[in-house]
């Protein structure tokens, strides 16, 4: 199964495909991020593969090591192919000024939610998403929270030497 | 005294406020409710191995209104302070509140966005009790606390800045 993946996607998409590795049989695909669409649609048609199930979408911050990885932000879509039971992994890389990738909504309606999850936490813009909004971090919280810029402490701890000040709020 | 001998023994004599007191921490009804793993020691206090029956509080209320303690077990997400605060306005005069762990007095190790640093900022806080989590046995003492504090309280206190009836 994981020649098959391989061999579909190197004969549809030859140029897509950035690199590929393996880390303990699990299989993941680097691919161009304006050809994400195309390749999921393909991988969903194919009556061979039947590559059906959307598991899920997360997303990765390697603010530091843009250069190496090719983009400060990494999607990644975990795929499963419930005809072979076999799972892989389609990775993107997003530049770190206004990162923006296609919506999966119109092939899989349980991308709406994962999205929404990724916008919020990690500030990813999804083009053609039909409701982009806050799905968990409160109203009134400004900023993606799972950014490594993000401030990691919410406030001063009070210790003896600044219990008489009132707290500072750092975010 | 002269006055106890004239009467019956099954007459015991006291003030009104002893034994309005006594009512009231001898049958005080928790609020069934737990926000993350302290709770799941508030469970096992209430459970047969350390029986709070025996103070009276076995019986967990499912709804605010027919409860006088909240006891606040676990960290409070921002998310949730308006629903804690909604509750503790829904339990009816005199209620008592004990902030359970680390998180719920101070934010714990959580000093970050999503969890309020101490929920005394949204709900006034009789007893604090430490811990990550705190044993069975530490919730017990401030409960016993709770009661020694509830022995002090006067019934015609007024009312403090919470709209609080329950106060010294």
């Amino acid at each position: 199964m994981e020649n098959k993946v391989r061999q579909f996607l190197a004969s549809r998409f030859a140029d897509a495909i950035l690199r590929e590795d393996n880390f303990r049989g699990q299989q993941a695909f680097h691919i161009r991020p304006e050809l994400l669409l195309a390749i999921c649609e393909a991988l969903l048609g194919d009556p061979d593969l039947e590559v059906r199930y959307l598991s899920d979408i997360t997303s990765v911050d390697w603010l530091g090591h843009e250069k190496e990885m090719g983009g400060r932000f990494e999607v990644v879509y975990n795929l499963y192919s419930l005809k072979h039971r076999y799972r892989f992994f389609l990775k993107v890389f997003l530049p770190a000024d206004n990162p923006t990738i296609a919506s999966l909504t119109p092939l899989w309606n349980g991308a709406n939610w994962m999205e929404r999850e990724v916008w919020d936490m990690m500030g990813i813009t999804f083009a053609g998403h039909p409701d982009l909004t806050k799905i968990l971090t409160p109203d009134d919280l400004e900023g993606h929270p799972l950014r490594r810029d993000f401030p990691l402490t919410y406030e001063v701890p009070h210790f003896s030497w600044n219990k008489d000040q009132p707290p500072e709020v750092i975010r | 005294m002269g006055l106890e001998d004239k009467i019956p023994d099954s007459i015991i004599l006291t003030s009104l406020e002893k034994m309005v007191n006594w009512a009231r921490k001898r049958s005080m009804w928790p609020l069934g409710f737990g926000l993350a793993c302290c709770a799941i020691e508030m469970m096992s206090t209430f459970m047969s191995k350390y029986d709070m029956a025996r103070y009276g509080m076995e019986v967990f209320r499912p709804s605010p209104r027919q409860a006088d303690l909240m006891i606040v077990a676990g960290r409070v997400s921002m998310k949730m302070v308006p629903v804690i605060r909604t509750l503790y306005e829904q339990m009816p005069n005199p209620k008592w509140v004990i902030s359970m762990g680390a998180c719920a007095s101070c934010g714990g190790v959580f000093n970050n966005y999503a969890i309020l640093q101490g929920v005394d900022r949204i709900i006034p806080v009789d007893i604090y009790v430490p811990g990550c989590p705190p044993r069975p046995e530490q919730l017990m003492d401030g409960i016993l606390k709770l009661h020694a504090k509830i022995d002090t309280e006067k019934l015609k206190g007024g009312r403090d800045e919470w709209g609080r009836t329950s106060v010294r």
